[in-house]
């Protein structure tokens, strides 16, 4: 993949957390706020990533609130980098509150991530309405933590259930991983882990960003009881 | 006993579709700002309405919201009532 330069903004100001997902934590001096309230300038609250020198965190402020920035202050900020960036990714804070209005504000373009259960469904039906009545639709969806063993047998939302429901473009179905737990005990994106298939979703999802068509991943379950006894008997078979 | 007998023959529905099923309708509520209980008096003003021209059966009445992509429509289906009033 051609390397974009990227800006991660973490916008759940007093719950910070992508500088841990990230491993950053200890290279933190300044964040958002003190770029809001003028004791830095934008780029000196921009910690470059370890690996990826095209990659940047503006981390949250994790002893304020949301109030202690504006949906003008995240337009100002972005307009800011616009010209030196490619992309500036805006994480935004669950709830319908101050942190999605900032995230929302400055937006091109608005991903909505939801699990294929009935709350987080029903949430995201609610924030597909306030995009729109924003006019930053149409939003398109991430489908996350896919459990394909429960969808299989009837037991979780499939795909099609939620698009339906949700009347939205599909952008990614992110299976659950266990992957994704260890990257984040180490401080390493799950992007970066080998054979995760998490991983795998989410690079697919930024090549579908960048306009590359990309099909859908295959997740059905592989590790069922049943299918470790198939391979088992094939293998004896031989 | 329905219930009963579709765990018996284990036809028990699948919870994704009953979570889909419950889900239709709630989002149909959260998107119109209709609640049930208006969804009701609704019902009762337009047997009201309907029966001052027709005879109609109120106890049949069945009014629904239903969804297509992003269409939603207010579906009445309104018995006429079956002592027809004919022309002597």
């Amino acid at each position: 993949m051609n390397a974009k330069v990227v800006t991660i903004s973490d916008g759940d100001i007093g719950l910070r957390n992508l500088d841990v997902i990230l491993g950053l934590e200890n290279r933190i001096v300044y964040d958002i706020v003190d770029v809001v309230e003028g004791r830095c300038r934008i780029r000196q609250a921009m910690i470059r990533d370890k690996r990826l020198p095209e990659l940047f965190l503006i981390p949250a402020a994790q002893t304020r609130d949301k109030s202690a920035v504006s949906p003008s202050d995240m337009i100002r900020l972005c307009e800011e980098l616009r010209d030196e960036m490619d992309w500036i990714i805006i994480d935004s804070p669950a709830g319908i509150e101050r942190g999605f209005r900032n995230a929302l504000a400055p937006a091109d373009l608005v991903l909505v991530v939801t699990n294929p259960e009935v709350s987080s469904v029903r949430d995201a039906d609610r924030i597909i309405g306030l995009v729109e009545a924003e006019e930053k639709g149409p939003a398109q969806l991430i489908l996350n933590r896919v459990n394909p063993a429960l969808t299989k047998r009837g037991d979780m939302l499939s795909t099609e259930d939620v698009l339906e429901l949700l009347a939205i473009k599909l952008i990614g179905v992110v299976p659950e991983d266990e992957s994704v737990i260890v990257a984040s005990n180490r401080g390493q994106p799950v992007t970066f882990a080998n054979n995760s298939k998490a991983g795998q979703a989410f690079h697919n999802i930024a090549k579908r960003l960048l306009g590359e068509e990309v099909p859908f991943m295959n997740i059905e379950a592989n590790n069922g009881i049943m299918n470790k006894l198939a391979k088992m008997m094939k293998f004896r078979g031989d | 006993m329905d219930n009963f007998l579709e765990k018996l023959f284990g036809k028990e529905k699948k919870s994704a579709n009953t979570a889909k099923e419950r889900l239709k309708l709630v989002l149909i509520h959260d998107r119109t700002d209709i609640t049930p209980g208006q969804l009701e008096s609704l019902k009762n003003e337009l047997i009201d309405v309907i029966s001052k021209y027709i005879h109609i059966e109120p106890n049949k009445v069945k009014i629904n919201m239903t969804q297509e992509g992003k269409e939603h429509r207010l579906i009445a289906d309104i018995p006429i009532s079956s002592t027809p009033n004919r022309r002597k």
